[in-house]
């Protein structure tokens, strides 16, 4: 049972600072233009793709190293040509751009790489056990996801607070009139914010790539629960981003390790039903079932118990 | 009279169809047509005059269809015994009480948190949908037999025509209720609720309860879009009420253009169109799509319909004609250009084969083609770069407001 457990928190851990990384890049794009990023998971999509292809030819690092530095600026120029221009349409228009951003993506990666799965792999230098536990292995490769998630969400955390560029992208969000005012581009702010927030997504596809495997559809496996997330977190705080990347983590991988279900509810209550029952699908429920849909059905009761998120400002 | 030329046109445009085209093919495109027509009205009840973005409006499709399905086989066996022209109603009460459920939490506020609930929500039911067997069937769906109810007329609906007659007339009359809908004050209010819903709020309307209004509305026509479903094809599947099939009725409605009432119709044909038609002449078709469907968020805002209204001004006061010449001289080049686009693309794709492209062979392993597609390309850029300027200047002349051009003889 313990082995079960700690097993649990570490593969959760591992999802959960994933989602961050993610999340962190969505989160901040929320707070400076307002608009959910649909396109967000897609730019994560095309770091992998974009790494598999460096990778073939110059390694795994060097695949680190590039394939953000690609989606970044693909970012930013997204957001100078495109976005910008949707802007003035309102809000309804960007969020229907993004829509059919991460719509063409997908098939644009489909166009240029095919549609089967790719064989993208972790560095052969990674390709060691970290440690044995219980008689099961950690691979070297997990923890160096942990590392790398940590260092981002340290390095974004102090170049946001600490930094004197923090302190003006955060006037920026707040305050951009004023900012302008005092002789700083904000649309520059603008571009480049949306681009490094792309960026920290073309990461996580790079790291996540070898792990959850690198196919045309992994944008929409992660795409929702990453906008779940942000909107659990609370819309625009990296914080709650953070709280809930690791909630969302943990609660899905203890879900799918557990062998709870209905039926261990109804034994408790003393209740039976047999077999023919027309509900008969609702009383054999698992809790690995239903682990996919949790997520959801957590979105749903925040949006309608507390719209605001869990560290969400308070709605004027 | 005029007032009702429009929909006169329209009843003829329906049920003339069959008699111009009645190869098997269009009879099958007709009826994929009715169907998306009525799906993206109600989507665009919802989104265009009622400001509510939703990214799970195929909820309230599927589960009409799924009882649709259901319907039919209770008719089937014999332990309800009514015709099978009602079903699309039976497919609108289901949307309508899944809607009036959902409606009750989820039109507290638009924006955001309705499209991120509506989101949630659509991603639930369709998880749902693979774990309660026995109602959804599974990743097989669920199929019935539609020939079984009590004949209508003498028609037993075994052809897909007289199917498809029997959409158009759920089409037509779904059409007409949505259209009366607009006009009505829950109409009106939901426009205004759309617009402002703070001042509509002093006035003295719960912005809240005229968003459940047409919440409710738009759900019991994406039901009865789903009971046509489930009357044409005889099966509906999980894939018909989860994400991909809300975003293909948003696509339709926004490309045919938001806020026009004519907007969604024209959407869901072109649509319809593009998929069945396109789909045979190039894998790429979905590429195809995605590009047509971000060009005209980037480029018209305001869609098909919107593009077609912009030249309103210009129609009423007689010169539309003048129009034409510019038209022609900048759209030619920008025809050709997209084209040597698509043609790059297609020859990227046949890597090293040569393939047919409208009326020419092309092969991606011939230098010189490429030669010849890069020329095309480049020249037509210019030109349609170098005509832009007696375009906008049409336009603005074709367009001057009445006060500065003389009067004409009234």
């Amino acid at each position: 049972m313990l082995e079960v457990f700690v097993f649990s928190t570490l593969n959760g851990l591992v999802t959960g600072l994933l989602l961050f990384m993610l999340a962190s890049g969505l989160t901040l794009i929320f707070s400076m233009m307002g608009v959910l990023n649909f396109a967000h998971a897609s730019f994560y999509m095309l770091g992998a793709y974009f790494a598999y292809s460096v990778s073939l030819k110059l390694g795994f690092w060097a695949g680190l190293f590039f394939a953000p530095l690609l989606v970044g600026t693909l970012g930013a120029l997204v957001e100078r040509y495109a976005l910008r221009r949707v802007h003035a349409h309102g809000h309804v228009a960007e969020l229907v751009f993004t829509f059919g951003l991460a719509f063409l993506i997908e098939e644009a990666v489909q166009f240029f790489w095919g549609a089967d799965t790719k064989n993208y792999r972790s560095p052969d230098l990674l390709d060691f056990p970290l440690f044995v536990l219980f008689g099961q292995e950690f691979s070297a490769y997990r923890g160096f996801m942990i590392a790398i998630s940590v260092g981002i969400f340290l390095v974004l955390f102090y170049v946001l607070t600490r930094s004197r560029i923090g302190i003006i992208i955060q006037a920026a969000i707040t305050h951009p009139h004023t900012v302008a005012n005092l002789g700083h581009n904000v649309p520059l702010i603008f571009m480049v914010v949306f681009g490094v927030g792309t960026a920290l997504a073309g990461v996580a596809g790079v790291i996540a790539g070898p792990v959850l495997t690198t196919f045309p559809g992994m944008a929409v496996v992660l795409g929702s629960i990453v906008f779940v997330i942000v909107v659990i977190g609370g819309l625009g705080s990296l914080g709650g981003a953070f709280v809930a990347s690791l909630m969302i983590g943990l609660l899905q991988s203890y879900a799918i390790a557990s062998n709870l279900g209905m039926s261990d509810l109804l034994n408790l209550l003393g209740l039976d039903f047999s077999r023919d029952h027309p509900l008969n699908d609702l009383w054999t429920l698992t809790l690995p079932q239903i682990a996919p849909v949790l997520p959801f059905l957590l979105l749903v009761l925040v949006l309608i118990f507390r719209p605001t998120g869990l560290a969400g400002k308070r709605e004027e | 009279m005029g007032k009702f030329a429009p929909w006169v046109g329209y009843l003829i445009a329906l049920l003339g169809l069959p008699q111009l085209f009645d190869s098997v093919l269009a009879i099958t495109i007709f009826n994929q047509m009715a169907i998306a027509i009525v799906f993206a009205l109600s989507y665009n009840m919802l989104l265009g005059q009622g400001g509510m973005l939703s990214f799970g409006h195929a909820v309230y499709f599927g589960l009409g269809g799924f009882m649709a399905v259901h319907a039919l086989i209770l008719i089937e066996f014999e332990t309800v015994y009514f015709s099978i022209t009602l079903i699309p109603l039976v497919g609108g009460l289901i949307g309508l009480i899944a809607a009036i459920f959902v409606g009750s939490f989820s039109t507290h506020k638009a924006g955001t948190v309705f499209a991120m609930i509506s989101l949630g929500i659509g991603e639930l039911v369709a998880a749902s949908s693979l774990i309660f067997v026995s109602f959804f069937g599974g990743e097989a769906g669920v199929s019935a037999d539609r020939t079984f109810g009590p004949p209508f007329f003498g028609i037993e609906f075994f052809q897909d025509v007289e199917i498809y007659y029997l959409s158009a007339g759920w089409v037509f009359a779904s059409t007409v209720f949505m259209y009366l809908f607009t006009q009505t004050p829950a109409g009106s209010m939901a426009n205004a609720v759309r617009d402002n819903p703070e001042r509509a709020e002093f006035i003295g309307y719960s912005a809240r309860r005229v968003r459940f209004i047409s919440f409710c509305s738009s759900g019991f026509f994406a039901g009865v879009a789903g009971g046509l479903f489930a009357l044409n094809y005889e099966f509906i599947t999980e894939e018909n009420l989860n994400a991909v099939t809300s975003g293909r009725v948003l696509l339709m409605a926004y490309i045919g253009g938001l806020g026009y009432f004519i907007g969604p119709i024209i959407g869901a044909v072109v649509l319809t169109l593009m998929n069945s038609l396109l789909s045979n002449y190039t894998e790429l078709w979905m590429l195809y799509l995605g590009i047509m469907f971000v060009l005209t968020v980037l480029f018209l805002p305001r869609g098909f319909a919107g593009f077609i209204m912009m030249h309103q001004t210009a129609w009423l006061s007689g010169r539309l004609s003048s129009l034409v010449l510019p038209y022609l001289i900048t759209g030619i080049p920008a025809i050709m250009f997209g084209g040597s686009i698509l043609a790059a693309i297609e020859m990227l794709h046949h890597g090293g084969e040569s393939f047919g492209f409208l009326f020419v062979t092309l092969d991606s392993g011939n230098a010189l083609h490429w030669f010849a597609l890069t020329s095309v390309g480049a020249a037509s850029h210019f030109a349609c770069r170098l005509s832009l300027g007696q375009l906008t200047s049409a336009w603005e002349e074709a367009n001057q407001s009445e006060d500065t051009t003389e009067r004409g003889p009234s």
